[in-house]
């Protein structure tokens, strides 16, 4: 078995897996796309290798070992980044959230006095107020 | 108990409605003699203390000396916490807002002069600064030079003379409200340096006032020269980031 075999198998492993989380709900579609779309990549370099080697021709580089791990480390870093967009914009919403909660709580809290003013004289209609 | 809530505006009619906002995390020692303070020294003021996610009993004391209070269930920052502040002044149709820091910082007795000159000038932000000639505050070394060159470049953005633009002393009108309810950042800096850029680019009217400060109740500024750095650091960074941004237009006709 040679390496590219090995690729392939992990790449389809990979897909399983992101299939999988998929089926469950456990990872948004979003999410999973790019991942997919990537393991996809490696297969097709793994099963067609020359792929590879005329690409690195194309674009001058010399060794095309070389072009896939830097084009790896691109894909890693925008994923990366992407993370910590949507980190960000979940952080917006909890905050938001947080201070829906906050004032609801005060609503809450008065309209419970106010209640419990209304209720509380035994005999209303004696209550001067 | 008795509470000064939206439903009941005290003073006179026709005076604005005041809303004092006090962003409080963990602060249960130094509170209540606040609140008091400013209840004394700004009638008919209402009194709104945002407990930032507080460990300790700050909402319990707050309650307890009288003011209304938001709870927000998680830490957010003082930039969060005055977001959610100017969210309650707008829902609640206040007309000016009053951010007093709750370690004592701030002297309440100075509201009213700051109240007095939002009002005579027509203006939306007024900032409380010390450094300016008023009071005994000395910053040294990294983050007196971080400081300067915020004056600097803010006083030119607003166009008005800021010497303390970290200052959390500050009463906003209604457009603030209205901006700030909207758009306060959470970022570090985000609430006094960044929140004056938003504001000077709305085109509201910034001026500051000369007030003195007091010494902290709890903890001393630090004079660590590497933490200074790194404050100066960021507060360039921050500058940078939201002079580059692009102007966010004030907010009109929906209260939310």
């Amino acid at each position: 078995m040679s390496g590219y075999g090995l690729a392939v198998g992990l790449c389809i492993g990979v897909v399983l897996l992101l299939f999988l989380l998929l089926r469950t709900r456990r990872v948004r579609e979003k999410y999973a796309a790019m991942w997919l779309l990537l393991a996809l990549g490696v297969c097709v370099f793994g099963i067609f290798p020359n792929l590879a080697f005329a690409l690195a021709d194309l674009l001058g580089v010399q060794t095309p070992v070389n072009l896939v791990f830097s084009g790896a480390m691109v894909v890693l870093l925008l994923v990366c980044i992407q993370l910590s967009v949507e980190v960000s914009n979940l952080e917006e919403e909890t905050r938001t959230i947080a201070e829906e909660v906050a004032m609801l709580k005060l609503d809450v809290q008065r309209l419970r006095e106010a209640d419990e003013a209304r209720v509380a004289p035994p005999d209303p209609g004696a209550d001067p107020e | 108990m008795t509470r000064t809530d939206g439903a009941t505006p005290a003073g006179r009619p026709g005076d604005p409605r005041v809303l004092v906002v006090v962003p409080a995390w963990n602060e249960e020692d130094t509170l209540p003699a606040v609140i008091t303070e400013i209840r004394s020294s700004v009638q008919g003021a209402d009194v709104l203390v945002v407990n930032d996610g507080s460990t300790d009993a700050t909402a319990r004391v707050a309650d307890a000396a009288g003011a209304a209070v938001l709870d927000l269930p998680i830490n957010l920052g003082v930039g969060g916490a005055m977001r959610a502040g100017y969210k309650y002044a707008l829902r609640n149709g206040y007309d000016v807002a009053l951010q007093v820091d709750a370690d004592g910082q701030h002297d309440p007795a100075e509201i009213p002069r700051m109240l007095e000159l939002l009002r005579t000038e027509d203006l939306d932000i007024v900032i409380g600064a010390r450094f300016a000639g008023q009071g005994s505050y000395e910053a040294r070394g990294p983050r007196r030079w971080a400081m300067r060159v915020l004056s600097v470049t803010l006083s030119r953005v607003t166009g008005t003379r800021l010497t303390d633009t970290t200052s959390g002393f500050k009463a906003c009108g209604p457009r603030a409200i209205r901006l700030f309810a909207a758009n306060y950042p959470a970022e570090y800096l985000g609430d006094t340096v960044e929140s004056l850029v938003i504001a000077s680019r709305a085109r509201l009217a910034i001026r500051q006032l000369p007030v003195t400060m007091r010494p902290r109740a709890g903890g001393r500024p630090s004079h660590n020269p590497v933490k200074a750095a790194f404050f100066l650091l960021r507060a360039v960074l921050a500058l940078v980031i939201a002079l580059s941004r692009p102007t966010q237009p004030l907010p009109t006709g929906v209260d939310r």
